[in-house]
């Protein structure tokens, strides 16, 4: 079969398992495949800003400004709530932006802690300030999305295979979005500047601009996130988006992979529903987060280049295979 | 006001003790082996639950659960050099991914052994010394301090005059061309490891009568350290120190006059500040991290 035909039928079958998907799992478990749909999000985004070698740990306040935003713009100006989405995103591109200026001043393990500083900074202003944040109660009864019809179906957002739906589309389409950005020049600038920061700055390329830009534009995917789950759940406070979330997406990617586009998905996919799903199901609940933890240890001592490595073994040998044949047929 | 200046530069003193203990760990496992250990704070967390087993619990000595937790948090930190960061020596990614893996295993288990309760250590003493009517330094607090000096001031001795001291300061440097005259690296390793964390244990341990014992204690300790090793830059002692000294003063005398979430918001912006003016930290260079 042509790779091009094997590949089309591979994408039609996702997209078929994925609209099929909700319907064969419990209520509870709907719920969670909605928020692992959204952590997709997160962490295909944060990838964007890894590219360019620099590790965040600020990147779920980034995501909750955009969740604050989009949630006060439909609450205190009534802003109808797709629009308000696209807000969110943008406000939380630009509050990017503007730490980018004391934060690019930092490299490697100070940016690391530099950016934990600014998000934990903007995380106890919206603890301390009750207007317009709520303080640590948060915002409550946000404005959920407007239901609509689009004629074969009809969105009914208190069911959560309607925001599933709703979420597939606004991810998958975030996703392709950020694969073209990493394959365009820009993208591979964003490379270049991991790799080889010298030689990229004495060939001419701004690097901290182009770190910047991953910056920013990983923010605005992230806040798209965050206003994604905001309508959702409906609440937010200050620990809907504390330091722990942050380190999971931090492993997500790292057990994951951060070398291919899937990687740090495959990563938050898989370590998600053994979290969430398997050993819930098993009966582990306190024994859980025990669990957690030695799986990532295995996974970094025995998978060092995590789960994405295993897959392209697979492929390699895979293709490897095929032209062994191909070379014993001719 | 005098009098309760005299009363918060106290309580600032009592903090940098125990966040000096704590950083000046941290430092040294950085320096030494390039891994920040997230899993410090429950190294700290672990110190505190020894005085719980075998003060509050088996009614033993104070001192002899300090001693006990001291060295049992130094066995641990072993355990975490041999199994975890020894593999991933080259990986400081993957080492990072295995303290936090590590730091959910010791909190699991503490949850599990005693309960996600905070724990009541009885006080070891109900003495206060009284400098007037108004300035009180409570006994405990004040082993707390004396702990720091002495514990701080013989590892600087430990580090400039001992043979071992120079080794795992050069290892700190340069730690190929350490290799290179001979010096184990392991060995190093090993040491700096058991340090650290014996000192973030005997710091737990010190502290737990005066706070609230529980599974989650490491999170605001780890949080105080991190900006304290931050300013007072990556892989200098010194720098901690002197940075707990000035994080612990701001931080207490704005809890005092206005709260305690004001406080976090200076104390991180100061570290921003600092990372803005000198983004290696005070006494950083830029060549370490």
């Amino acid at each position: 079969m042509p790779k091009a035909a094997t590949l089309s039928i591979a994408w039609l079958g996702l997209i078929v398992f994925l609209l099929a998907l909700p319907h064969g799992l419990s209520f509870s478990q709907q719920e969670i495949l909605v928020f692992l749909t959204i952590n997709v999000l997160l962490v295909a985004s944060y990838r964007l800003m890894t590219l360019t070698g620099e590790w965040s740990l600020g990147h779920v306040v980034i995501m909750g400004v955009g969740a604050y935003a989009s949630a006060l713009y439909a609450k205190q100006l009534g802003v109808f709530v797709p629009v308000s989405m696209l807000l969110g995103a943008v406000t939380a591109a630009l509050i990017a932006l503007a730490l980018s200026y004391p934060l690019f001043r930092m490299k490697g393990f100070y940016f690391l802690i530099g950016s934990f500083a600014a998000g934990e900074i903007i995380r106890l202003l919206w603890k301390r300030f009750r207007d317009p944040f709520g303080g640590p109660k948060g915002i409550k009864k946000i404005n959920p999305m407007p239901d609509f019809d689009i004629g074969f179906y009809s969105f009914d957002f208190f069911e959560p295979v309607s925001y599933y739906y709703f979420a597939l589309v606004v991810v998958g389409g975030s996703l392709w979005i950020l694969w073209r950005i990493e394959r365009s020049p820009v993208g591979l600038t964003f490379h270049a500047v991991h790799w080889q920061d010298k030689l990229a700055q004495s060939a001419g390329v701004n690097v901290r601009a182009y770190r910047t830009l991953a910056f920013v534009i990983a923010s605005g995917f992230a806040g798209l996130a965050g206003a994604l789950l905001a309508h959702y759940i409906g609440t937010i406070n200050p620990n809907s988006f504390d330091v722990e979330l942050m380190v999971f997406v931090l492993t997500w990617a790292i057990v994951g992979g951060t070398a291919t586009f899937y990687g740090p998905i495959l990563g938050c996919v898989v370590l998600s529903i053994l979290n969430e799903v398997v050993l819930r199901e098993l009966g582990f609940e306190q024994m859980r987060p025990l669990i957690y933890g030695l799986i990532l240890i295995c996974s970094v001592l025995f998978l060092p280049k995590g789960l994405e490595s295993v897959v392209q073994n697979y492929l390699r040998r895979r293709n490897g295979k095929a032209m062994a044949e191909k070379g014993s047929a001719a | 006001m005098g009098e309760l200046l005299a009363q918060t530069a106290l309580n600032a003193l009592y903090a940098a003790s125990y966040l000096s203990l704590v950083a000046v760990g941290l430092v040294l496992i950085f320096g030494v082996m390039g891994v920040i250990n997230f899993a410090h704070g429950e190294l700290f967390m672990l110190g505190a639950y020894g005085v719980v087993v075998f003060y509050a619990d088996l009614q033993l000595s104070f001192f002899f659960a300090i001693a006990i937790g001291l060295v049992f948090v130094g066995l641990v930190g072993l355990g975490m050099e041999r199994a975890l960061f020894r593999p991933l020596r080259d990986n400081p990614l993957g080492g990072l991914v295995a303290s936090i893996g590590f730091l959910m295993v010791l909190q699991a288990l503490a949850a599990m052994g005693f309960g996600v309760r905070m724990e009541h250590v009885p006080p070891v003493t109900q003495q206060v010394i009284s400098f007037s009517d108004k300035v009180h330094l409570a006994v405990p607090r004040l082993y707390v301090i004396i702990a720091a000096v002495v514990l701080l001031t013989a590892l600087w001795a430990f580090l400039k005059k001992t043979q071992f001291g120079w080794a795992l300061r050069a290892s700190a440097q340069d730690p190929e061309a350490a290799a290179l005259q001979g010096i184990s690296i392991n060995q190093t390793s090993r040491i700096a490891m058991f340090i650290g964390a014996g000192l973030a244990g005997v710091a737990g341990a010190l502290t737990a009568p005066m706070v609230s014992v529980n599974p989650h204690m490491g999170h605001s300790v780890i949080v105080a350290a991190f900006i304290v090793i931050i300013v007072g830059g990556v892989g200098s002692l010194e720098g901690a120190v002197v940075a707990a000294v000035a994080y612990s003063l701001v931080h207490t005398f704005v809890t005092t006059f206005y709260d305690g979430v004001i406080a976090d918001i200076v104390g991180l912006s100061l570290m921003l500040v600092v990372l803005i003016v000198k983004p290696t930290g005070l006494f950083g260079t830029a060549d370490r991290a």
